[in-house]
């Protein structure tokens, strides 16, 4: 099936928020922190641009309590006197014309009498930077299993590694915008988001509205990569503050600088890896410590922290493990939800440190993975016994197999002796992801979702879900066609309105196909039930027939989350079984590194994937092609430049994200092992490509160098720096 | 703001006499990039060449190519001959953005912006063009390598307009280009040089390692008295005497410096057998 926003899409006429038509309204503007840390002493006013015409907001006009609520309230919408991130909001202002609001902007001074900021999250804080509990440690975690001390003490051989990852921006296409107006009492917010129920959410405290009175609806959104999973809830909130005082609609849109620099980005990580092995390469034991930074509010970060720990030490088996996680504040602006949600800064560090293994005990990469590789029957680090059934031997054997593996290696050999200055490598990851939420989140989301049918005998499903780019739409509708054998043509999908559509949880880790989509088909079973619809019977003519002897009411299929039988979790002690199901995959990448510039070239990428079911084969594609592509990037081109705590680089012009010329072709292969709990026995697709992107590269580059680089993004600056000056 | 559309040259330099603050346009593509930022600009008054007809095309004479004042990288790509007489002009016009920006974009506006990472600057410094510049006073000809004096300084009066940009035809036995970018395309060049050899001599230019883009005598000297090079580091000595680079968002000033000598240094060697 073609994608059904395609066409619009393509051809420029869908509408965006800031397309939507509107008059009468506002520009809205954000005044922000100049400053990491300290507190507020002065708002300068400048004469530059007459104020009386200004309708002008601080912490002050809130009516409720000052914070943008997901996990805690400790972000202030506003800053109350106290900034703690530079780029903090500080007052909000509109104005009828977006150039006047810009120029005001440059009027304001906010004047701050700073104190020491934290900003570096490896090093513990001295006592004059500590702003959270008693140490700066956002969130603590740890997994343990089996006897760690001891089997290290007992290992022929020990390896130790220190690996670290950058921030990452988002670099979705659209922006960040809102839209805020009142119908009547209602606040109605409009714009480009992922979770329409996190921003109701994060409204009705702030602003002390009932969810009656707060209606919020997704417009079509260009991209969002996590990025517009919490941040959102602030822009809605500034946009909704804004509308409320002036009593004018307002809209608020965020340019790509100020979307840069001051929304969320990818947590940067320090892993550090103790590795026991014997002399054929067995695991012993594992020691892995996960430091994140969290920057100054709380927002996801203990949710990111345990995603990363609990895949930290890869899909091996270990009898005994221990990771130790803890997230810093910092005063930096907050990092928050990014694709992968803490995993592929997991896996850079295990699959880079694998090679590193390799390398010390002179044995093939490929070889250590196969042999350590879990098993059905085995447990993952917090205890989760495997029995999916999926043969992931054949995954990595069937990437070596598509990107000639074995035959490149010998290549590479002799090409390298001979040539001056160009060097190239091969390299591979194995890799997982689990799929939804993680442990019990999944239950306590209790998402819910309807499937109405139409007296014309048209169906349309409900549902909070968002379509971003990654097709929610069309496969929604592929769900909802099979499960009632209907033409696709007669099925949409309602515009996602938290005053229209039940709360069918976030669009967010990968859990949208497998968990809400599963919901779609259990809503059209309910459907057909409600209709009575006999088995076989065309279910059209029942919706009709149903519609003429019950005029006037609605005919809803409905549907709510039910977890899959014998799942256990242990949310205190991290045991037990951390998701439902896991996707598989292993990446091989080819590198040219030329020794006259330091640049890496990935010449060829491979990428062989377990999904599950493959719902829709091009979306699929697009995603794993896409989360390659965004991988590869982090690996070796996107490098956030910080100052005291600012991001020096929020262009496109020196924030570089790769052009078609800088990637290589991304072949992609999807080998299926059915969920049955998922839809059409689908597992998530959206993040498990990313994962093993950066750590492949890497690999490679360590091939083609003879050196181990344990740094991303590995910028030519840096890979001199690994090589040294000198020739080789 | 306003906006100026003269017809005619002598239309525009007669503006431009009688009010030398107007800022002549051309493809818009260095002047307009940070349009919606700068409010300021909004408040000045333009001259836009487009219009200036004569200005566009480029000709071959029988001993240079001359291109004019509004001629675009992408006229000179389209051009056969460019690609066999001067193809170091099409290596640079085809690095240069994308192939938006190449159809958009001129010579002439390369040359007055005054990047020290501008890419049409160096390959056309390395073929020995000379800027001619026009005004109601009269016309001056200053060749490009003494063009300018500093950071965005140069030898161009606010009246006169760049007319034409004459690239003498000569035999070239050694042409080289690089630019090192941090991606393959739309990028900012982070370390660039331009190289060729003829009966004038060797000429070593390199940019984005100086307030403006320059050439490198003492390079120039090693390559033209043969000295022997024994590898990369043995450059270095020369680029510290031709250039300063630094330190900023883009890269290091010990990058650019390394990666000049080693661009030289191996090309050179792939393409110059008494190198070495
Ligand atoms: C996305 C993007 C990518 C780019 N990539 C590159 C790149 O890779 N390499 C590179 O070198 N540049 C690049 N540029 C910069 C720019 O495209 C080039 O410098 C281009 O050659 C400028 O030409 P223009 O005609 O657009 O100049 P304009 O913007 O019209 O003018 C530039 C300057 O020259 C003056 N001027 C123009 N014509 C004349 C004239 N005839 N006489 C006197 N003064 C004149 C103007 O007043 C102005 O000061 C890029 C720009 C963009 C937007």
């Amino acid at each position: 099936m073609l994608r059904r926003e395609g066409l619009s899409k393509l051809t420029g006429q869908e509408r965006y928020v800031d397309d939507l038509p509107l008059e009468d309204f506002l520009w809205g503007a954000t005044v922000r922190s100049p400053a990491p840390r300290g507190r507020i002493s002065n708002i300068v006013f400048g004469d530059g641009v007459d104020w009386s015409e200004f309708v002008i907001v601080d912490h002050t006009d809130i009516p409720g309590r000052n914070a943008v609520y997901l996990m805690e309230y400790d972000q202030p919408a506003l800053a109350p006197g106290y900034v703690r991130h530079v780029h903090e909001p500080v007052l909000l202002l509109a104005h009828p014309s977006r150039e006047v609001a810009r120029r005001a902007l440059r009027e304001v001074q906010v004047i701050v009498d700073v104190d020491p900021p934290a900003l570096d999250f490896r090093s513990l804080p001295s006592p004059d930077l500590i702003q959270y509990g008693e140490d700066n440690v956002l969130k603590r975690l740890s997994i343990q299993k089996g006897d760690v001390e001891r089997a290290l003490a007992e290992s022929p051989i020990v390896v130790e590694g220190v690996y670290e990852t950058g921030a990452q921006e988002h670099v979705y296409l659209e922006t960040q915008g809102m839209l805020a107006y009142l119908d009547d009492d209602v606040l109605v917010i409009k714009g480009s988001m992922q979770c329409p129920y996190y921003v109701v959410k994060a409204l009705k405290p702030a602003l002390n509205r009932s969810e009656e009175e707060i209606r919020v609806i997704q417009t079509p959104t260009g991209g969002g990569f996590g990025g517009k999973e919490e941040f959102p809830s602030m822009v809605a909130l500034h946009a909704g503050l804004l509308a409320l005082k002036s009593r004018v609609p307002v809209k608020l849109i965020y340019d790509r600088t100020e979307d840069m620099v001051a929304t969320t980005k990818r947590h940067p990580s320090q892993i550090r890896h103790r590795t026991g092995v014997d002399e054929n390469g067995h695991l012993i034991a594992q020691e892995i410590e996960v430091v994140m930074d969290g920057g100054a509010y709380v927002t996801l970060t203990p949710v990111v922290l345990s995603r990363a720990i609990i895949h930290a030490a890869g899909l091996y088996h270990c009898d005994n493990v221990r990771i130790l996680g803890r997230a810093m504040f910092t005063n930096s602006v907050p990092y928050g939800a990014f694709r992968g949600f803490g995993n592929p800064q997991a896996h850079f560090a295990v699959e880079r440190h694998m090679d590193v293994i390799a390398d010390r005990l002179r044995m093939d990469p490929v070889e250590l993975r196969r042999i350590n590789m879990i098993r059905d029957g085995q447990t993952t680090a917090t205890g989760q016994v495997i029995g999916d059934g999926v043969d992931r031997l054949q995954i990595v054997d069937r990437a070596l197999a598509l990107s000639n593996y074995e035959r490149r290696r010998r290549e590479h050999w002799l090409r390298n002796s001979e040539h001056r200055y160009l060097r190239r490598g091969i390299g591979m990851s194995a890799f997982y992801h689990g799929a939804g939420f993680t442990g019990s989140g999944e239950v306590m989301l209790d998402s819910r979702l309807h499937v109405e049918g139409h007296p014309d005998g048209k169906v349309q499903v409900l549902c909070a879900s968002t379509e971003m780019g990654q097709g929610q739409i069309t496969i929604f509708i592929q769900l909802a066609a099979d499960r009632l054998g209907y033409d696709p043509a007669e099925i949409s999908i309602a515009e996602p309105d938290t005053h229209r559509v039940p709360d069918s949880g976030p669009t967010v880790g990968s859990r949208t196909a497998m968990v809400v989509g599963r919901l779609v088909e259990r809503a059209c079973d309910d459907l057909c039930r409600q209709a009575g619809a006999a088995r076989g019977a065309p279910v059209k003519d029942a919706i009709i027939a149903w519609h003429s002897a019950h005029p006037g009411e609605r005919l809803l299929g409905k549907a709510r989350y039910e977890p899959p039988p014998g799942i256990e979790w242990d949310e205190e002690n991290y045991l037990g079984d951390a998701y439902g199901a896991f996707g598989w995959a292993a990446h091989v990448a080819e590198v040219e590194v030329d020794l006259r510039t330091y640049g890496v070239r990935v010449l060829d990428f491979v990428s062989v994937q377990d999904v599950g079911t493959v719902l829709n084969e091009t979306l699929a594609r697009g995603q794993v092609q896409g989360g390659v592509a965004q991988g590869i990037s982090w690996a070796l081109l996107e490098e956030c430049v910080w100052k005291d705590g600012a991001m020096q680089n929020g262009q496109l012009t020196n924030y570089i994200i790769p052009t078609s010329g800088d990637l290589p072709p991304i072949r992609v292969e999807f080998v299926e092992f059915p969920y049955e709990h998922g839809a059409q026995g689908a597992k998530g697709v959206g993040e498990l490509p990313l994962v093993g992107a950066a750590p492949a590269v890497l690999n490679a580059v360590a091939a083609a160098t003879g050196r181990q680089p344990t740094e991303i993004p590995l910028t030519p600056e840096r890979l001199m720096a690994l090589l040294g000056n000198g020739d080789r | 703001m306003s906006v100026l559309l003269p017809g005619s040259l002598a239309e525009a330099l007669g503006s431009l006499a009688a009010d030398p603050d107007l800022v002549p346009m051309a493809g818009g593509t260095d002047l307009l990039v940070h349009w919606p930022q700068r409010t300021e600009l909004h408040e000045r008054s333009y001259l836009d060449l487009s219009g200036v007809e004569e200005l566009r095309p480029h000709r071959w004479e029988a001993d240079e190519l001359v291109l004019g004042g509004l001629t675009t990288y992408w006229d000179i790509i389209e051009d056969r001959r460019a690609w066999n007489e001067l193809p170091l002009l099409i290596d640079a016009a085809r690095q240069v953005g994308s192939v938006q920006i190449q159809t958009r974009g001129s010579w002439a506006g390369n040359i007055v912006n005054a990047s020290p990472a501008a890419d049409g600057v160096p390959v056309l410094m390395a073929y020995d063009a000379v800027v001619v510049l026009d005004s109601t006073r009269g016309r001056s000809e200053v060749p490009l390598s003494g063009f300018y004096s500093g950071y965005k300084e140069m030898r161009r009066s606010p009246d006169e307009l760049v007319t034409e940009i004459r690239v003498p035809r000569r035999a070239y036995d050694v042409q080289i280009f690089e630019k090192v970018g941090s991606r393959r395309a739309q990028a900012i060049t982070k370390v660039g040089v331009a190289v060729t050899r003829s009966d004038a001599g060797w000429r070593v230019v390199a940019n984005s390692v100086a307030p403006f883009v320059c050439r490198c005598p003492a390079l120039e000297r090693i390559l033209e008295e043969g000295a022997a090079v024994g590898g990369p580091d043995d450059l270095l000595p020369g680029i510290r005497e031709d250039v300063s680079p630094i330190d900023d968002i883009r890269s290091t000033a010990e990058y650019r410096e390394n990666v000049l000598a080693r661009l030289l240094y191996y090309d050179l060697l792939d393409l110059c057998p008494s190198f070495g």
